[in-house]
């Protein structure tokens, strides 16, 4: 599925009427992203922001904090179906994964397998949107991150668990991980996933090995279409609402993976060991080596 | 960083608890597997070392690289499919990770993935049976540690200079926040959570115990004999009472200076039904 593939051959008018219907994920806040994806009326926040639950860290460090430390778990109904949204607020501070914000996270994903351990259905959507561990939380930002990815693991026995990459401020760190562990994947084109940063390979590697200022390039590694083009994501939509609830309730329809891509091993390493990291190698070049759909 | 400056302490563990039990081919020298007898049983060791050679340059000074992080996740896994009508034998991963590796072809081939691969397979044995422990011997940083050590059961640590868990290397998190690195050692002090001295990660709760009174860089027979036995002791109590990562809530470090994880995960709980 490319962007635009859905919609054979429109005409010019049908173009512009898409376009013009088109409500963009990136544009709205997390909050927003949650009521555009659940069925309408169906939004139930938990732990909003009337129930003041702040980072206890930032003050101390002269930082204003928020009163929903910038994660919004919702519930409702997805297709008519029982649905919890994790949405990550990219604007502040950088989505980072604080105390708060991913004990939100992880006491969510333990609570959506309570429901399946006693019969009841819930489809779990992540949506990251975050430069990873809030480093002015550092080693319990770490931690919880790590309870959030156990909670993925064991979650994703019961049903799939869908992470949604949309931009602007991508998805890294130790949240990277937590996408990687997702049962699949959703990006946009403005989306980039990666462990490091940009700026964090520049600062460890050196500007030679990485210009973080070089946006293309950086887009040519890790971004939205690219991550698809070479099998690191499910499905690849345009920055509009409706078709990212499409999006969602396909990957749910198929159910669970025979298995995840975290499982698949040996198929990783036969890849890796054709790869000589002696010759240049680009965004392109591993299009071509490692396609879409050929993962066995 | 020369070849004098590397890290010798995972190798110097990995030896230590595997006391001449042969290892396992895996490939890699940044990658010691083997399955070795502790308080009469057999378990399997995993350490990362640094390998100057490494085919990925990135990856030469003991971080956990793409070969690495898909190795362990190979290893720890065949341990799973071994054991699967067995006895389910403990994995202990012995940790120095100097982070993860940064470079242009990691972000390429996903390394993001790779750590995934590893946590999973860690996180699986521990969901299947397996007690998985994680021994901090030297550093521990960033997503090396979500790699390689924070899907264990229990985390133990030695309590020596040189023992660190952080979420990324000083340098670089001074650059992300905007401040100096003088400024974030004198933060440490203070604000618990962002210090790098293992001292202070122990008030978070996070640890089973910092283990005193070691040599971390050559430790001595006696010394080595504790070390073991503090392993096996907590071995035989994940056996006894295995719990998940939400182990780590339950003790007086962490309700006081986790109180904050306590309170969601309780009123979440609360709201979920209402």
């Amino acid at each position: 599925m490319t962007p635009t593939e859905h919609c054979t051959d429109p005409t010019a008018a049908e173009r512009r009427d898409r376009f013009l219907s088109r409500r963009s994920v990136i544009e709205m806040r997390a909050r927003e992203r949650a009521q555009a994806l659940l069925d309408p009326g169906s939004f139930r926040e938990l732990l909003g922001p009337f129930d003041r639950l702040e980072s206890p860290w930032l003050p101390l460090q002269g930082i204003v904090p928020e009163s929903d430390d910038g994660v919004v778990i919702a519930r409702g109904e997805l297709a008519g179906k029982p649905a919890v949204i994790m949405a990550i607020e990219g604007a502040f501070q950088g989505g980072s994964m604080g105390e708060v914000s991913a004990s939100k996270i992880a006491a969510a994903l333990r609570l959506a397998r309570g429901d399946w351990e006693s019969g009841k259905a819930i489809l779990p959507v992540l949506l990251l949107e975050t430069g990873g561990v809030r480093l002015q939380e550092a080693n319990l930002g770490e931690a919880v991150v790590a309870e959030i990815h156990a909670e993925i693991i064991a979650l994703r026995r019961h049903v799939p668990v869908i992470g949604v990459i949309h931009g602007m401020v991508g998805c890294f760190g130790g949240m990277s991980i937590a996408a990687g562990l997702c049962s699949y994947l959703v990006v946009l084109p403005q989306a980039r996933l990666g462990l490091n940063g940009p700026e964090v390979i520049e600062q460890e590697a050196g500007i030679d090995e990485l210009d973080a200022g070089d946006k293309q390039m950086i887009w040519s590694l890790m971004g939205g279409e690219q991550r698809y083009e070479t099998g690191f994501a499910d499905a690849l939509i345009e920055d509009d609402a409706e078709q990212l609830r499409q999006a969602i309730r396909d990957l749910a329809a198929r159910g669970l993976p025979a298995r995840h891509r975290s499982e698949a091993v040996d198929d990783y390493q036969r890849r890796l060991a054709k790869i000589d990291p002696t010759r240049p190698l680009d965004g392109p070049a591993l299009r071509r080596l490692w396609p879409q759909g050929d993962r066995q | 960083m020369s070849a004098s400056e590397l890290s010798n302490r995972g190798r110097t563990w990995f030896d230590a608890l595997a006391g001449g039990a042969q290892r396992i081919e895996t490939g890699l020298a940044s990658v010691l597997v083997a399955d070795a007898t502790l308080a009469d049983e057999r378990v399997r060791l995993l350490a990362i070392v640094p390998d100057p050679h490494n085919r990925f340059p990135r990856a030469r000074h003991g971080e956990v690289g793409l070969d690495e992080a898909w190795a362990l996740a190979y290893h720890v896994r065949a341990a799973i499919a071994a054991d699967r009508s067995g006895v389910q034998r403990p994995l202990i991963a012995i940790v120095d990770v100097n982070s993860q590796a940064y470079g242009r072809i990691e972000a390429l081939l996903g390394i993001f993935l790779s750590l995934a691969a590893a946590a999973d397979a860690y996180a699986t044995a521990r969901m299947s049976g397996h007690p998985v422990v994680a021994l901090v011997v030297g550093k521990a940083i960033s997503g090396g540690f979500l790699a390689h050590g924070e899907q264990a059961h229990r985390l133990l640590a030695l309590d020596a200079p040189g023992v660190m868990v952080h979420a990324m290397p000083k340098e670089s998190a001074a650059r992300v926040t905007r401040r100096s690195v003088e400024e974030l050692d004198a933060l440490g002090k203070t604000i618990i959570p962002m210090a790098y001295d293992i001292r202070q990660y122990a008030r978070l709760g996070l640890l089973r115990e910092l283990i005193t009174g070691i040599d971390a860089d050559a430790p001595s027979a006696p010394q080595i004999t504790r070390v073991k036995e503090r392993v096996a002791a907590a071995i035989a109590d994940i056996r006894v009472d295995p719990g998940d990562l939400t182990s780590r809530l339950n003790n007086p470090e962490a309700k006081v200076h986790r109180a904050a994880s306590i309170e969601v995960r309780r009123r979440l709980a609360e709201q979920w039904n209402a």
